[in-house]
């Protein structure tokens, strides 16, 4: 063994395989900022390559990129508030705030050092933990699992936000959305009007950019200003490198929790934000900070999401069983460097599994470091002018919900999810929650139909089971302890003129009827399939059908003043302001571009979209606008040919043959 | 099912073509001398990044490509959806017949197929087979089942065995046909996010049978056989040139299917759901995954591809490579792939009738 440690240790440290390193970290950090292109992307960029090398420098820069991915996806997080990937979905929720602040260049230096920490962490544990990893996964089946996910849902509590039962009614429309689609037990194919886009079930990435990036792209341009609402960016990326270290114990629990989820396959990479994040909420005293830039709501998803990769890497080396889908990757990248995962790893093969493992953090502390020093420059994009930036964005949005599964269908479910997620803002449904459901959904189905086929009912009594079990019921605490604090502490919104205080309520009960008749028709859904087929969406749904019920009973006949009553129309004073243009507005610019995508494809939609924005909303020249649009589209159509990623074709290209780039 | 061009697409591809010619990419000419230089490859495929198939196309994009004439970049598209359909579909729909866009398939994408999904819109005679890769697969049951060997496999009727599945129209469609054929109670427990976690359930002792494709037997159950805890039971096996089952030359000491069904039941296999079994087993194995190029590609075009896979399959750097990869099957070429794919997308209107009902009797599964 401790020659293994020794030969690893020469192999990682030697000029050649550090050069192959860096470049695998040059090449993820540059993909990595491109939000939903990820370490997938990087693949076929890097194969080419890797063909014919040195198996261990091939490896290097698999490392490489794979290890930063999850770190450069945290500039458009916090810097725009579109989810860099599905790791880092809840660095948004604090990260944006804190730029819209000014304090962008804080919060990236926050993300990136505790991204550094946890990925170095995350090797240090997998260090020892690799050789007695085998018989800790194994312990870990569909029981546990299943009751792991009950344990991401009961996170629920802290994230619901002011009302618990609109929290839980959106985390069960997150549930039910994320259970269109083939039954596990069955395949049946549910809520799918014979659809089959909708058949493979709506993309994780496609949700996450429309429920959090477009409420906040519409919500910046309605006020037409630049993201950051401080002339001057204040503090700067050594005060988030301290706020690491006020909040170290916080990163540290986060790093372990990335480690262990990371660890067990089956739960996916999408959990372990979350689960940091709500940890950070339940464990910390003064909460009112959180969602609208509390600094430790993006130190605990970063810190978790990089140790999350050195935790992934154990069921890939020793199972072949790749937990995401930048693992996946990795393990096909393996195999064609001629590596086979296996128990071998941890035998005859413990220097080649060492080698990964110090490479990646090597690679995290080239990467963070990186991104480190360059976040002082880049937090600058937060001064530009929104109606400038916008454009890009959309198109970057745009562009990156495509890539989900290179259908058409995904654009236009980004705008739908869009639209869902801009009412949910307004109406003060917690989208966190949301997201949660819909990230759950499929695991925790799957996995309790199948802890029922292996073991009965008998699963409950398992051992690990109980501990996760108790764990659950510790949070639920935590969140029960919490509401009952805030509802001690005298309401003081009183006054009945308080104008944050919507008095008409139509609206908002427009919308919860709109959500109960969507419980009713998945209910009504399930009736329709086999008992295996419908009983996890129809239970579902009938829960939740009494919960929306409530939420509409309260807003009809309740006291104004209940925490249920919340219009953003009226909370942020657009109501009354009519300088700030109408929510629909951008909604229509949205379903615009869309629509002539479906018609003309994307490169002539994309072209007659910017240029029409830039003119008409931004107000540029002529000049201005023809040289943003021409760059922007040649960038996209390089990396769209470099990466060999297809591009939404209209009905024009499929009715005649047009010349690239048209075609 | 099949896809037939409407005359209205032909005219537009006859104005395409037409518009083709003009720019100079001439057809006569390019029926000539093939010449892909300067050329990029798109090869779809219609999988996920990372998987088995992808792993596939991304060892044999590089070799091929060297070998093609004039060596053009060959780059995998990922087109994933659809259990493998999508791709499938837009293959059909739209590549060119100039060689420069190819297919890989594997045994998803043929299942649907022959089972008459609805999401299939591509029609496989259609295309033009340069490639055939065969693959095998091992059955094995845990050693707390009680039982040795094939030769004990009467003792499991009336136990109930679990397995742990993807899918019933999936390629676990050839296990749980298998085990039902040969008499066994089969508790199939699905939405397995691969053979992988099929495997790991096996392992944890939540499920008792398993099969793995030769590859991944060989790496990660074999290991589990030396410490006794997994015990072989038998190979799928081979076909042969008249199509009759034979063992399979990586498993040589493992009875297959057909022997082990013999063993237990005291008869050889026979009758219609022995036959399914055949068909699917060819789809799903004997041609598990192929090559392809779009139909009304020159013959031309279609000889050189042959020529380049022939070629990249008698290289060094194949043979010191493929076992690991690919695992010691002959790679079917040209003819010979053509010909396995005859035989693996052949069914018969009867027997696909018998199949749809046994998955809507025995699964569920709605067409």
């Amino acid at each position: 063994m401790v020659e293994a440690f020794l030969t690893a240790l020469v192999t990682v440290f030697s000029g050649v395989h550090l050069l192959y390193l860096a470049g695998g970290v040059t090449l993820g950090l540059a993909i990595g900022i491109f939000p939903g292109l990820g370490g997938i992307a990087g693949l076929s960029l890097l194969l080419p390559f890797l063909y014919g090398m040195e198996p261990t420098s091939a490896l290097a820069m698999l490392i490489g990129l794979v290890a930063v991915i999850p770190t450069s996806d945290t500039f458009t997080s916090v810097l725009m508030g579109i989810p860099g990937s599905s790791g880092s979905q809840a660095t948004v929720l604090d990260g944006f705030p804190l730029a819209k602040k000014g304090e962008a260049a804080r919060a990236l230096g926050a993300a990136f050092a505790a991204s550094l920490f946890g990925g170095l962490f995350g090797a240090a544990v997998l260090t020892a933990f690799v050789l007695i990893a085998r018989p800790v996964i194994l312990a870990f089946g569909s029981a546990e699992l299943f009751m792991l996910t009950l344990l991401g849902l009961s996170m629920v509590g802290v994230l619901a936000g002011n009302s618990l039962v609109k929290g839980l009614s959106a985390c069960g429309l997150g549930l039910l959305l994320g259970s269109v689609g083939g039954a596990p037990a069955t395949g049946e194919f549910r809520m799918t009007f014979g659809n089959f886009y909708l058949m493979d079930g709506i993309p994780l990435v496609v949700v996450g950019l429309g429920i959090f990036a477009l409420p906040e792209i519409i919500d910046l341009l309605r006020q037409n200003r630049a993201i950051s609402e401080a002339s001057e960016l204040g503090s700067g990326w050594l005060d988030g490198v301290k706020d690491l270290v006020r909040h170290k114990w916080l990163a540290f629990r986060c790093a372990v929790i990335g480690c262990i989820v990371g660890a067990l396959p089956g739960l996916g990479g999408s959990v372990v934000d979350w689960i940091a994040y709500g940890h950070a909420v339940q464990t910390s005293k003064d909460r009112e900070n959180f969602g609208s830039g509390d600094i430790r709501g993006v130190l605990a998803p970063e810190s978790s999401n990089n140790a999350k990769e050195g935790g992934g890497l154990i069921p890939t080396l020793l199972f072949g069983i790749p937990g995401s889908g930048s693992m996946a990757v990795f393990l096909g990248g393996m195999v064609l460097i001629g590596l086979e995962p296996g128990p071998s790893m941890v035998g005859n093969n413990l220097d080649i599994t060492y080698t990964i493992v110090w490479s990646l953090a090597l690679a995290n502390v080239l990467g963070a470091g990186a991104c480190l020093l360059l976040s002082k420059w880049v937090a600058k994009l937060t001064t530009i002018p929104y109606a400038l930036m916008a454009p890009f964005m959309i198109t970057v949005i745009c562009f990156a919900a495509f890539q989900a599964t290179r259908d058409l269908n995904d654009l236009i479910s980004l705008v739908a999810i869009g639209v869902l997620g801009v009412l949910m803002k307004r109406f003060g449904w917690p989208r966190p929650a949301f997201l949660i459901g819909f990230v759950l959904a499929s695991g925790m189905e799957t996995y309790l139909y199948q802890a029922l086929q292996f073991d009965g009912i008998g699963f409950l009594t398992k051992p690990g089971v109980l501990i996760i079990g108790v764990l659950i019921a510790l949070s639920i605490f935590f969140a029960v302890r919490h509401i009952a604090k805030s509802k001690e502490e005298p309401a003081v919104k009183t006054d009945v003129d308080d104008p944050s205080v919507p008095e008409n309520r139509t609206p908002q009960i427009l919308f919860a009827g709109a959500i109960w008749l969507a419980f009713a028709f998945g209910l009504y859904d399930a009736m329709q399939r086999t008992l295996l087929g419908g009983v996890f969406t129809a239970g579902v749904c009938g829960v939740m059908l009494v919960l929306t019920s409530v939420v509409i009973f309260k807003l009809v006949k309740g006291d104004i003043n209940d925490t249920v009553n919340f219009d953003g129309e009226v909370a942020e004073g657009y109501a009354f302001d009519r300088s700030v243009a109408s929510m629909l507005h951008y909604v229509y610019w949205l379903v615009g571009l869309v629509v002539a995508c479906y018609l003309f494809g994307y490169v002539i939609s994309t072209a007659l979209f910017f240029a029409l924005f830039l003119l008409v909303k931004a107000r540029a020249s002529i000049l201005k606008t023809s040289v943003l649009t021409v760059s922007a589209l040649a960038f996209m159509l390089a990396l769209a040919h470099v990466m060999v990623l297809e591009l939404p074709r209209g009905l024009l290209q499929d009715a005649v043959n047009m010349p690239w780039p048209l075609g | 099912m099949k896809s037939k061009t409407s005359p209205y697409s032909k005219l537009i591809k006859g104005a395409a073509l037409g518009v083709a010619c003009g720019v100079g990419l001439s057809v006569s000419a390019m029926a000539q001398a093939v010449d892909f230089s300067g050329e990029r490859v798109e090869f779809i495929m219609p999988f996920k990044e990372g998987g088995g198939s992808d792993t596939w196309a991304r060892f044999f994009a590089p070799l091929i490509s060297e070998q093609l004439p004039g060596q053009p970049a060959i780059v995998v598209k990922n087109i994933p959806g659809g259990g493998s359909t999508k791709g499938a579909n837009i293959f059909q729909q739209r590549a060119g017949n100039d060689g420069l866009t190819v297919l890989g398939t594997s045994g998803s994408t043929q299942f649907p197929y022959l089972l008459g999904d609805p999401r299939v819109n591509y029609e496989y005679k259609d295309w033009k087979a340069v490639l055939a890769s065969p693959t095998g697969g091992v059955f094995y049951v845990s050693a707390d089942l009680g039982i040795k060997s094939a030769a004990d496999l009467g003792k499991l009727k009336g136990v109930e065995v679990k397995y742990a599945s993807q899918g019933a129209t999936s390629l676990d469609l050839i296990p749980l046909l298998a085990m039902d054929i040969m008499g066994l109670d089969v508790n199939a427990i699905f939405g397995m996010k691969g053979r992988g976690a099929g495997r790991l359930a096996f392992e944890r002792g939540e499920v008792n049978v398993d099969y793995q494709t030769s590859s991944a037997y060989l790496t990660k159950v074999l290991p589990l056989v030396e410490e006794g805890k997994a015990i072989p039971i038998m190979s799928w096996g081979v076909l042969d040139e008249d199509g009759n089952l034979q063992r399979d030359p990586t498993f040589p000491d493992l009875p297959h299917f057909a022997e082990a069904y013999e063993m237990m039941n005291g008869k050889k296999p026979s009758g219609v759901e022995f036959k399914v079994w055949k068909t699917f087993f060819a789809a799903g194995f004997a041609a598990q995954k192929g090559l392809f190029l779009p139909k009304e590609t020159p013959d031309e075009v279609v000889d050189a591809w042959t020529e380049a896979v022939k070629k990249a399959v008698a290289t060094e750097s194949f043979k010191a490579r493929s076992e690991d990869v690919l695992g010691s099957y002959p790679q079917a070429v040209g003819k010979q792939a053509q010909k396995a794919f005859a035989v693996a997308l052949d069914i018969t209107d009867g027997d696909k009738e018998w199949i749809r009902n046994w998955l809507t009797e025995k699964y569920g599964t709605q067409f």
